[in-house]
C-alpha cells in the first residue's frame, strides 16, 4: 500500500485546505456538476398522468414549470453545479448540495400544483427520471461535503435532526400534496402509521432478539475452536437462505406450533403473520451479530489479555472490563450493519401477512401502481439512512473515549 | 522467597520444562536467560499460575501456590510484559490502579500511590495521569506496565522481556531505574531475558535455561568465570568475557595510596570504564574521589588483573 494511499485514508485533521478556493476542477465534484447538469437539461423532470395508473407524459423542466419558476430552478441548481465542480471548501460543497436539494423539492412541489388543475383529483403528478438523478446527485455531493467536514458524532445527530424537521415540516405544510406519493399517502393515511410502527418495531425486536442470543452464544463459543466453526459455519448457511425459499420454509412448522403449543397462538404464531417474518430477520441476523462480537474479541491484543490475567482479574472481570470495552465498537459496527439490513428487508413482511411498510410496495406492484410502491420503499430507505446516522454516531462515541484523551 | 522443586510443564507431546528446581532468596534478581523455546516463559508464568506445572511444586514465602486460587495468588505477585500489555482504554491512573482496586483499597490511598509511582518513574503526575496509553512513548509505555506491576507493593516481581520493545539507550536507562528500585523496595524478582548481557547487568542470578532443562544457575562473576556447557559459552559469547567480567567490578577495592596525574573517576565506577579511561587519557595510574574527596588512585595494572579468569 503506498504512502499517497495510506495518506488519502488517513487524511491529517489539520490539512484542510485554508483558503475557500483553490485553482483547479475537483474531479468527484465535476462528476458530480456533470451529472446535475445532463439530469435537469437532458432528462424530463416530471411525468403527468390523467390517473392513477395510466400512461404518462413526461415533462422536461422548462414545460413542468412556469417560465420564471422555471429559470429560477435551473439558474440556481447551475450555480450549484458550477461550485461543486470548482475547488471549494468542504463548507461551500455541503452549501451547494443543499441548496439544490432544497431547490428539487420546491420544483416537486410547485410542477405539481401547476400541472394539476384545480379540482382535479385523479390526475397524477410524479417526479420522472431527470428529478430522482438530480436529487441522488445533489445528496451524494451534500453527503460528500459533510464527510470532508469529518462531523463529530453530536454533528451528526444534530444534522439527521434538522433533516428529519425541515421534512416533517415540508410534509405537514401540505406543499407536496399533489405530488403523486403525496395523493396515494391521503388514500392509506389511516393505516400509514400502523405500518411504520409494525415496520419498526418487527426490525428492531428482531436485531435486539439476534443481539440477547448472538452475542451470548459468541461468547460461550468463541473459545472453543470446533464450538465456533460450528456456530459461525451453520449461522453462515442461514445467512445464504432467501428470504423468500426462508418464508416457504417456516410456514409449516410454525402452524404446527401455533395450532398445538398451547397459548402460541394467543401470541401470535402462526404459518403467516408477523411470526415468520420475525423469525427470519432474527435469523439473517444472527450471523453478524456473532461474527462481529467474535472478531471484536479476537481483536483484543494477546499482550493485554496476558496483563489482565496477570493481574490477577477473574474471568467475569476480564470478559467485562477488559474484552468488552474493547470489542464493543466492532460490535456496535455489526448491530449497525443487521439494524440497516433488517429495516430493508422487513419489507418481505407484507409478503407474509406481516404487516409493515411492505404492504403498500407489494399492494402497489399487485396494483401496478408505481406510487404506492414508492410510498412504502420511500419511508424505508428513510428510516434505513436515519438508524444508520443515529448507530454510526453511537459508534463513534464508543471509540472517542480513546481518541479524546490520546491528543 | 520463590522455591521451585523438580518443576514440570508438558504441552501435549512435547516437553516444555523438564525437572527445574531454584530458590530465589529474599531480595534477589534472578534473570532467567535462554534462546527462544528454551522454556524460561513457561517457567516464569509457572509462578504465578497462568500456567500449571505438570509436575513439581512452586512454594512463595513457605506455602504451595496451589492453595491459592490463581487470581487472589496473582494480586499479590507483581505481572510486567514485553510491549507493556497496558489497558488501551484505560487511563495512565487506571491502569496503574488495577491492582490496588482490585484488592479493595480506599480511594484516595489508590490516588496517592499513584501519584507517588508516577513520581518514582519520573512522569509528572498532573500531565501523565489522564493520559491514555496509546498518547505515550514506548519508553514511558513500559515504565507505566513497570509502575502497574508495582502498584500494590507485591514482595514478588515476575518480568518477561520487560524492555525487549525498547532502543538500546531508553532499554539502559530502564534498567538502570530497575536496579535503583529493586534497591528502594527490597522487591524479590524474576526476570527473563534472551539478552546475556542484560542477564549479566541485571541479576544476582543468573538461571540459563535450554531445551527446557536449568542448565547452570550461578552469580554473574562465577558463571561468566565456569560456563557449565558450551551452550553457556555460546550465549555468553567467549570473545569478551574478561570485559564481561570487569563491567561487574567495581574500582572501590582496588584502590591504593599514592598520587596519579589528571582529572579523578568517580568510586563505584566499573573497572571496565575505568580500564578505558586509563587507555584512552594513556594515563597508567588514575585519581579517584568521591563526592569531590580523593580517595587513592588505582593502576592500570590492578584494572587489568580483574580481567583474568576467576
Amino acid at each position: 500500500m503506498g504512502e499517497p494511499f495510506a495518506t488519502w485514508m488517513r487524511p491529517d485533521p489539520d490539512a484542510r485546505p485554508a483558503r475557500w478556493i483553490v485553482a483547479g476542477l475537483d474531479p468527484l465534484g465535476t462528476v458530480f456538476a456533470g451529472l446535475l447538469s445532463l439530469s435537469l437539461l437532458a432528462l424530463p423532470l416530471m411525468i403527468t398522468r390523467p390517473n392513477r395508473i395510466a400512461a404518462g407524459t413526461s415533462l422536461m423542466a422548462w414545460s413542468a414549470l412556469p417560465a420564471a419558476a422555471a429559470l429560477a430552478v435551473l439558474g440556481i441548481a447551475g450555480f450549484a453545479a458550477a461550485l461543486l465542480a470548482l475547488r471549494v471548501a468542504p463548507p461551500a460543497r455541503l452549501a451547494a448540495g443543499a441548496v439544490a436539494l432544497l431547490v428539487l423539492g420546491l420544483a416537486a412541489g410547485g410542477a405539481a400544483d401547476h400541472l394539476t388543475p384545480p379540482g382535479d383529483r385523479y390526475s397524477r403528478v410524479s417526479p420522472d427520471a431527470g428529478w430522482w438523478l438530480a436529487f441522488a446527485v445533489a445528496g451524494l455531493a451534500a453527503g460528500d461535503g459533510l464527510a470532508r467536514l469529518r462531523p463529530g458524532p453530536g454533528t451528526r445527530i444534530a444534522t439527521l435532526a434538522a433533516v428529519t424537521v425541515l421534512a416533517g415540516l415540508a410534509l405537514h405544510s401540505g406543499f407536496w400534496n399533489n405530488l403523486s406519493v403525496m395523493r396515494e399517502y391521503a388514500g392509506h393515511a389511516d393505516t400509514f402509521g400502523r405500518e411504520v410502527r409494525t415496520h419498526l418495531g418487527l426490525a428492531l425486536s428482531s436485531v435486539a432478539a439476534a443481539a440477547l442470543v448472538g452475542i451470548p452464544a459468541a461468547l460461550l463459543a468463541r473459545p472453543v475452536p470446533a464450538l465456533r466453526r460450528t456456530l459461525l459455519g451453520i449461522l453462515n448457511i442461514l445467512q445464504t437462505l432467501p428470504s423468500m425459499a426462508l418464508f416457504g420454509m417456516l410456514i409449516a412448522p410454525l402452524a404446527w406450533i401455533g395450532r398445538s403449543v398451547p397459548g402460541a397462538a394467543e401470541l401470535g404464531i402462526a404459518g403467516i403473520g408477523p411470526a415468520p417474518a420475525f423469525v427470519a430477520l432474527f435469523a439473517y441476523a444472527l450471523l453478524p451479530v456473532a461474527a462481529a462480537t467474535v472478531a471484536g474479541l479476537d481483536a483484543v491484543p494477546g499482550p493485554v489479555r496476558d496483563a489482565a490475567a496477570g493481574v490477577g482479574m477473574t474471568s467475569r472481570q476480564r470478559l467485562f472490563q477488559v474484552e468488552l470495552p474493547l470489542a464493543l465498537p466492532a460490535m456496535l459496527t455489526g448491530l449497525r450493519i443487521v439494524l440497516v439490513q433488517n429495516i430493508g428487508l422487513a419489507v418481505i413482511a407484507g409478503l407474509v401477512g406481516g404487516g409493515g411498510l411492505g404492504v403498500f410496495v407489494f399492494q402497489g406492484i399487485s396494483q401496478n401502481a408505481g406510487d404506492l410502491v414508492l410510498l412504502g420503499a420511500l419511508p424505508t430507505v428513510a428510516l434505513a439512512s436515519g438508524s444508520a446516522v443515529l448507530l454510526d454516531a453511537a459508534i463513534a462515541v464508543s471509540r472517542r473515549r480513546r481518541r479524546e484523551r490520546t491528543q | 522467597m520463590i522455591e521451585l522443586t523438580g518443576v514440570s510443564r508438558v504441552f501435549g507431546a512435547r516437553t516444555v520444562v523438564s525437572d527445574v528446581s531454584l530458590t530465589v532468596e529474599a531480595g534477589a534478581i534472578l534473570t532467567i536467560v535462554g534462546t527462544s523455546g528454551s522454556g524460561k516463559t513457561t517457567l516464569l508464568r509457572m509462578i504465578n499460575r497462568l500456567v500449571e506445572p505438570s509436575a513439581g511444586t512452586v512454594r512463595i514465602a513457605g506455602r504451595d501456590i496451589r492453595d491459592v486460587p490463581p487470581h487472589i495468588l496473582r494480586r499479590g505477585i507483581g505481572y510486567a510484559i514485553q510491549g507493556h500489555g497496558l489497558f488501551p482504554h484505560r487511563s495512565v491512573a487506571e491502569n496503574i490502579a488495577v491492582v490496588p482496586r482490585l484488592l479493595g483499597w480506599d480511594r484516595r490511598r489508590i490516588a496517592a500511590r499513584v501519584d507517588a509511582l508516577l513520581d518514582l518513574f519520573r512522569l509528572d503526575p498532573g500531565v501523565y495521569r489522564d493520559r491514555l496509553p496509546a498518547a505515550l512513548s514506548g519508553g514511558e509505555q513500559q515504565r507505566i506496565g513497570v509502575a502497574r506491576a508495582l502498584a500494590a507493593e507485591p514482595p514478588v516481581l515476575l518480568m518477561d522481556e520487560p524492555f525487549g520493545a525498547l532502543d538500546p539507550i531508553i532499554r539502559g536507562q530502564a534498567q538502570a531505574d530497575l536496579l535503583a528500585i529493586q534497591r528502594r523496595t527490597g522487591t524479590t524478582i524474576v526476570l527473563v531475558t534472551h539478552d546475556m548481557d542484560e542477564a549479566l547487568r541485571l541479576g544476582s542470578r543468573i538461571a540459563v535455561m535450554d531445551r527446557g532443562r536449568l542448565v547452570q544457575e550461578a552469580a554473574p562473576a562465577a558463571l561468566i568465570g565456569a560456563p557449565a556447557t558450551d551452550f553457556v559459552g555460546a550465549l555468553l559469547g567467549r570473545g569478551d568475557r574478561a570485559f564481561q567480567l570487569m563491567a561487574l567490578r567495581v574500582v572501590d577495592d582496588l584502590i591504593e595510596p599514592g598520587p596519579a596525574p589528571g582529572e579523578p573517576i568517580p568510586a563505584g565506577i566499573s573497572v571496565r570504564a575505568a580500564l578505558a579511561e586509563s587507555l584512552w587519557s594513556q594515563r597508567p595510574a588514575l585519581p579517584v574521589s568521591r563526592d569531590g574527596v580523593l580517595l587513592g588512585r588505582v593502576t592500570r595494572a590492578a584494572l587489568e588483573a580483574q580481567g583474568a579468569r576467576p
